[in-house]
Parts: C-alpha cells; sequence; structure tokens
C-alpha cells in the first residue's frame, strides 16, 4: 500500500483528524472483531457527547489541578544547557505529577468516561508497569475493579511496579503468550474486553488501539502541550524552536506536538528507541524501519517479517518495547511535519546518567531517549533558540535496571 | 454460482446441517495438514476452514493461540497456505476452503496479489477477522473480482440494524459468533443463541453457521437446532496440540473420529 502522501504541512487543518472514519490519512481506523464494534461506537458517542461538555472539562481540570498537580513546570536547565553550549533547553516536568509520569493524565480522562458509562470495572495493559500503575490508582480512587495485564517477562523486569500495582489493589495478571511483553498483553485484554465487554471499560495506556483512542487519548494529554506552549511564551515571550519527546506508542509525544502542529516554525522530533541499533534489527523503532500494517485494532507503521508477522522487538527500556506506534504519529511522519528519529539503548543509559549528575534530575529510561536526542540536537542550535524536551516521566522504577546493567544488586 | 453457493444449496436440498470445522495450517507440524483435511472431508465436513497462522491472533482463546504458535515455529505463512489449498485442491475439486486469519498477513501479501493468489489456487472464501465491514471495503473489492466470499461475522453485541447492513454485504453464509469473548470458551448458552438466531434469520437468505464454544456433540445438537449449521475448532485443535508427537495418519484419524462424531449428531 501506497502510504505516502504530497502534503504541505502548513495549509494542514490539524483539528479535522481523525476524519469521521477514525482515519489520518491511511492510518488509524477501527480493526477488531465484531464484537468490539458496538462498545467502541458507544465509547465514540459518549466521548464526542462529553469532550465539549463543559461540566466534564471542568472535572477533568479539576482533577488535573488537585490530584495529578497541574500545571506541571517547564523547568530551564541551565547548568545542562551550558555544557552543551547551544540551545536553551526546557524541560517539560511531567515526572513531577502523581504517579510519576504523564500515563496519569489519560487514566483520569478515561476513568470519567468509564464513571459515566457506569461501568464498574477496568481493565488495562503495561509494559514497564506505569500506566498499570496510574490505572490502578485511579480504580482506586473511584472504587471500581482493576485488571492490569502484563507480559510475563515484564512482569519478571518490574517487581517494584508490580508490586505497587497490588497495594492499589489492583489485580495484575500475568500473559504467558507469544513474546510475553506489552504486545501480548494488549491482546489479552482485548480479549477480556470481548469477553466482558458489558460491565468493563478497556483504558488503552497509549494513543493506539482502534477508534477513537487514538483520539481520546491524545486529547487527555494535550494538557502537556498546552501548558508548554503557554508557560513558553510567558518565560522567554516566544514559540520554542524544537520539541524533543521519545515515542514508543506515542501518547507523551502527541500530547506535546500537538497544539504545536500549526506554528509552523516549530520543528518536532520524535524519538523512537534505537535499541541495539537500528542495523542490528534489535531495536523498536517502527517509524525508523517499520512499515505500514495492521495490529491491536490500527492501521499504522509496525516490525513485521516478510510474511506480516509481528516480530519482536528489543529496548533497553519496558515503555518503548513495542513493535507498533500511535497512527497519528505514522501519519505526521509521512507528510512530513515531524521527524523520526532512534537513539540507542547505550545513548539513553548515558542521558539518564548526565541528566541525573547535571541537572539533579533522574529521567525514566524511556524520557531519558528524548534527553540524549537533545544532546545531539542542542550544540547544533543558536544560544538564542529555544527546545522543549519531554521529561515524560521519573527514573525511579529504572534504578534496578540501571544497577543490574552496573553489575550491581541493590 | 461459487463453490460454497452449490455446495450450501446441496445440503440445503438434502436437509442437511452445515459442518465447519477449523483446524490451523501447519499446525502441530506441516505435514500433518493436508492427512488431516482429507480425513475431515471422508467424515463428513462441508466447508474447511482453514487457519492462517498469525504472531498476534487476538480473537483466539488459549487453545488456538498455542494452534498458531505451534505452526509459526515452522514458519508456516499465508503463501505456504495457498500452496497447501493448491495440493489439497488435486484431489478434491468440491469441498469449499474459508481461509481464516488476522489483515496483516493480507495487507503483507497485497490484497490485488493475494485475491488473485489464492482464487487460483482453489481457495473459495475469506474470513479475516479484524476486517469488519468499514475495514474490508477495499479487500472486498478484490475478493469480488475474483469470486471469493468474504464470510462476515455477526456477534450477540451487533444491533438488528447493523446486521442488516453486514447481511446486505455478505455472500456465501454469515457466521454468528456465539458468546462474548474467544474462541473456545465455555459459557455458551443456548437459549441467548436462539434469540439473536431468530432475529438475525429473518434479515438473510444465506445460511446462518454458529461458531465458538461449541465442543461437543451433545452442544453441536442443541445449536444445529437452532442454526443452519455449526462451526467446530478448538476441540478439533486441542486434540492436535495434545498429538504433537504422532504421526500425521494419527493426528489425521483422530481429528476424523472428533468431526465423525459431531456429523452423525447434527
Amino acid at each position: 500500500m501506497n502510504s505516502k502522501e504530497t502534503v504541505n504541512t502548513a495549509s494542514v487543518d490539524y483539528a479535522q483528524f481523525p476524519d469521521s472514519e477514525g482515519r489520518f490519512g491511511i492510518f488509524g481506523g477501527r480493526f477488531v472483531s465484531e464484537t468490539l464494534i458496538h462498545a467502541l461506537d458507544e465509547l465514540e458517542d459518549i466521548y464526542y457527547r462529553l469532550k465539549d461538555d463543559p461540566d466534564f472539562q471542568a472535572e477533568f481540570d479539576k482533577d488535573l489541578a488537585h490530584y495529578v498537580g497541574r500545571p506541571s513546570p517547564l523547568y530551564f536547565a541551565e547548568r545542562w544547557t551550558r555544557e552543551l553550549g547551544g540551545a536553551k533547553i526546557f524541560l517539560k516536568r511531567e515526572d513531577l505529577n502523581h504517579t510519576g509520569a504523564h500515563k496519569v493524565n489519560n487514566t483520569i480522562g478515561q476513568a470519567l468516561l468509564a464513571k459515566f458509562t457506569g461501568k464498574k470495572r477496568v481493565i488495562a495493559e503495561t509494559g514497564a508497569g506505569q500506566h498499570g500503575v496510574a490505572t490502578a490508582t485511579v480504580a482506586a480512587r473511584l472504587g471500581l475493579k482493576c485488571r492490569v495485564y502484563m507480559g510475563s517477562e515484564d512482569v519478571k523486569r518490574q517487581a517494584l511496579n508490580v508490586y505497587r500495582m497490588k497495594l492499589l489493589g489492583a489485580e495484575v495478571f500475568p500473559v504467558t503468550s507469544g513474546s510475553r511483553t506489552l504486545k501480548d498483553a494488549m491482546n489479552e485484554a482485548m480479549r477480556d474486553w470481548a469477553t466482558n465487554v458489558d460491565d468493563t471499560f478497556y483504558i488503552i495506556g497509549t494513543a493506539a488501539g482502534p477508534h477513537p483512542y487514538p483520539e481520546l487519548v491524545r486529547d487527555f494529554q494535550c494538557v502537556i502541550g498546552r501548558e508548554a506552549r503557554e508557560q513558553c511564551l510567558t518565560q522567554t515571550g516566544k514559540l520554542p524552536d524544537a520539541l524533543v519527546a521519545c515515542v514508543g506508542g506515542g501518547s507523551n509525544a502527541i500530547g506535546l506536538f500537538h497544539p504545536f502542529l500549526t506554528d509552523t516554525s516549530v520543528k518536532m522530533y520524535g524519538v523512537e528507541a534505537g535499541g541495539l541499533g537500528l542495523d542490528s534489527g534489535k531495536h523498536a523503532a517502527p517509524l525508523n524501519r517499520g512499515i505500514p500494517g495492521v495490529l491491536h485494532g490500527t492501521r499504522t507503521y509496525l516490525m513485521e517479517d516478510e510474511n506480516g508477522q509481528i516480530i519482536e522487538t528489543h529496548s533497553v527500556s519496558a515503555g518503548l518495547d513495542y513493535p507498533g506506534v500511535g497512527p497519528e504519529h505514522s501519519w505526521l511522519k509521512d507528510i512530513g511535519r515531524v521527524n523520526y528519529v532512534a537513539i540507542n539503548d547505550d545513548e539513553a543509559l548515558a542521558a539518564f546518567r548526565k541528566l541525573t549528575l547535571t541537572e539533579g534530575i533522574m529521567p525514566a529510561l524511556e524520557s531519558a531517549h528524548a534527553m540524549a536526542y537533545v544532546e545531539k540536537l542542542a550544540p547544533q542550535m543558536s544560544k538564542d533558540q529555544i527546545i522543549i524536551a519531554n521529561l515524560s516521566g521519573r527514573g525511579d522504577k529504572d534504578i534496578l535496571t540501571v544497577a543490574a546493567l552496573d553489575g550491581i544488586t541493590v | 454460482m461459487s463453490r460454497i453457493q452449490q455446495h450450501l444449496s446441496a445440503a440445503k436440498e438434502a436437509g442437511k446441517k452445515i459442518l465447519v470445522a477449523y483446524v490451523v495450517n501447519g499446525d502441530p507440524f506441516p505435514e500433518a495438514t493436508l492427512p488431516t483435511l482429507q480425513k475431515m472431508v471422508e467424515q463428513g465436513v462441508d466447508i474447511i476452514e482453514l487457519g492462517v497462522p498469525f504472531s498476534d491472533p487476538m480473537a483466539e482463546g488459549p487453545v488456538i493461540q498455542k494452534g498458531h504458535e505451534r505452526a509459526l515455529v515452522h514458519h508456516t505463512s499465508l503463501k505456504g497456505t495457498l500452496q497447501l489449498v493448491k495440493t489439497f485442491r488435486k484431489t478434491n475439486q468440491t469441498t469449499p476452503i474459508v481461509l481464516m486469519g488476522y489483515a496483516n498477513p493480507v495487507e503483507r501479501f497485497g490484497y490485488h496479489a493475494f485475491a488473485k493468489a489464492a482464487a487460483e489456487a482453489g481457495v473459495d472464501g475469506l474470513l479475516t477477522v479484524d476486517l469488519p465491514p468499514e475495514e474490508v471495503v477495499d479487500l472486498k473489492k478484490e475478493l469480488d473480482a475474483n469470486g471469493l466470499d468474504n464470510i462476515f461475522l455477526l456477534a450477540p453485541t451487533t444491533t438488528v440494524e447493523r446486521a442488516k447492513k453486514i447481511a446486505a454485504l455478505a455472500s456465501g453464509f454469515l457466521y454468528y459468533v456465539s458468546l462474548k469473548g474467544v474462541t473456545g470458551a465455555g459459557h455458551l448458552d443456548v437459549a441467548d443463541v436462539k434469540q439473536k438466531l431468530d432475529a438475525f434469520g429473518e434479515l438473510t437468505d444465506l445460511p446462518l453457521c454458529v461458531g465458538f464454544g461449541i465442543k461437543d456433540p451433545a452442544t453441536a445438537k442443541a445449536i444445529a437446532e437452532l442454526a443452519d449449521g455449526v462451526v467446530i475448532g478448538s476441540v478439533l485443535v486441542e486434540k492436535m496440540g495434545q498429538m504433537e508427537k504422532n504421526s500425521a495418519d494419527e493426528i489425521a484419524n483422530a481429528v476424523g473420529e472428533i468431526v465423525g462424531g459431531i456429523r452423525r449428531a447434527i
């Protein structure tokens, strides 16, 4: 399928996407079995009714302010900027949110939708455990039953988050099929949803999956970009020149990018997981090396073999270890509005240490991919230019992974 | 008239219920599939539903997931599946074959190339679990052009209004998913099925076959009384998984025996 479009990005009306069929160009859509169609129709109806409802928005904003702790700061990383000797670097501090990452913006929003549907049970898939924790958190707060699907490999790698979810009253269900990671957890969550669709709300963790999920997750995460835009104007008097965010499924990136899409002077960089290197084949960079296909309810760039089988991915960061990506990113790549680059495991680990030592901020390994790209980008830009990088999560959860790589048992 | 329609009209005239049986190509090893299909035909199967293995079979329960995994160990592909159908057709030109699988391998093959190759190989229809009517439009054009039926699913959650639209697009037969859930699930409710089938039956002249959750001759009989036919799958795939170490002929015989038992019951 030819996915390339010739588009003048300055004239694109980004607010019109997804279209009425849930598509971003050829990407997106609703590739699910018939059983789930009704639930997706219902979700779409509810969401479209509530998204512009002032009461719903007020409740969402109130939760973001008083429960999550928003707005998150836009922090000028002065020492790091000086060391790199180029553009001024501002960090959007999503790591300071309640539960320690951007994920909670979305789970708050979807939990409000769940509340509105009257469904008493929520399910989620999780890789590193951040979305699982954010889901278990809102479920605890609203008194909803919660089950989190997690690949059994990830259960082993992320023991701390598993216990955190259990403390929050969630049931963590280890998935032993396929590659036993995030993609298999998502398969299993879909199966649960098809079985229990009458009483269960599926809280998808990233801007992927069947329509309307990519749209509603994006909308809930856009608070990141809206705040950053306003904060940047207030603090510097102008718009940033570049935005940088890591991309697994891509919810933190789309949340930062989307409110700037029509600002044609703002360049955008989505950073994928380069793993052991793009040429090694062991990475999680479908936008750099994949081709369009269909998985988990959406058409998007995928890592697959010549027979259309999804292949296993590799990244030091469990949260980026996914063979697909949100469909809107696939579209933004093809129309040329966003540049998608890759950062290897080693570069991300180095940036993790660098930011910790230079600014006293320990980034999640996912976010460290964005930080590593900033290290490359900033020196190429002039001192009067501005980069906003999304510090999407804090690194506490990764301390054991980093220690193990150092040969240390904590 | 397509091979599926011919076969189903004949069954109807004879007052026979339709038996559709599913196995995964290449499960538990590639050499087992051909003799198994032949044995299924001998034991009275009307339509062969041949599973195309996929790395992420989202609608399958644990039993059929394992079938896909076993087949993928041997790198069974969509191309290989068409090759198998071609071989099967050398000795059987009458039993309809429907390929059942997921969208991505077909996308990768290319819709146009796939439809042409499938028709040439002797495939009669395609059931793609994750291509609901809204998403199957482009592929269906290619299937139509090559005389292949696209088999649509109806689910317990499908509204009558939607079922009407689906029935208007459908050819071959309609596949009613008897329960909310995955293949091989254990909570089939016959009264529920009856209620839905009564409503859907009025919308179409096509045969309605019921699958998901039919595990033994007794359930098959109960469902066959309500529908034009039944689909069995997990019960066969489970047996094949247990016989991984047996010979192809032993597997074929064991599967044939189950098929025969269901055939006699309906």
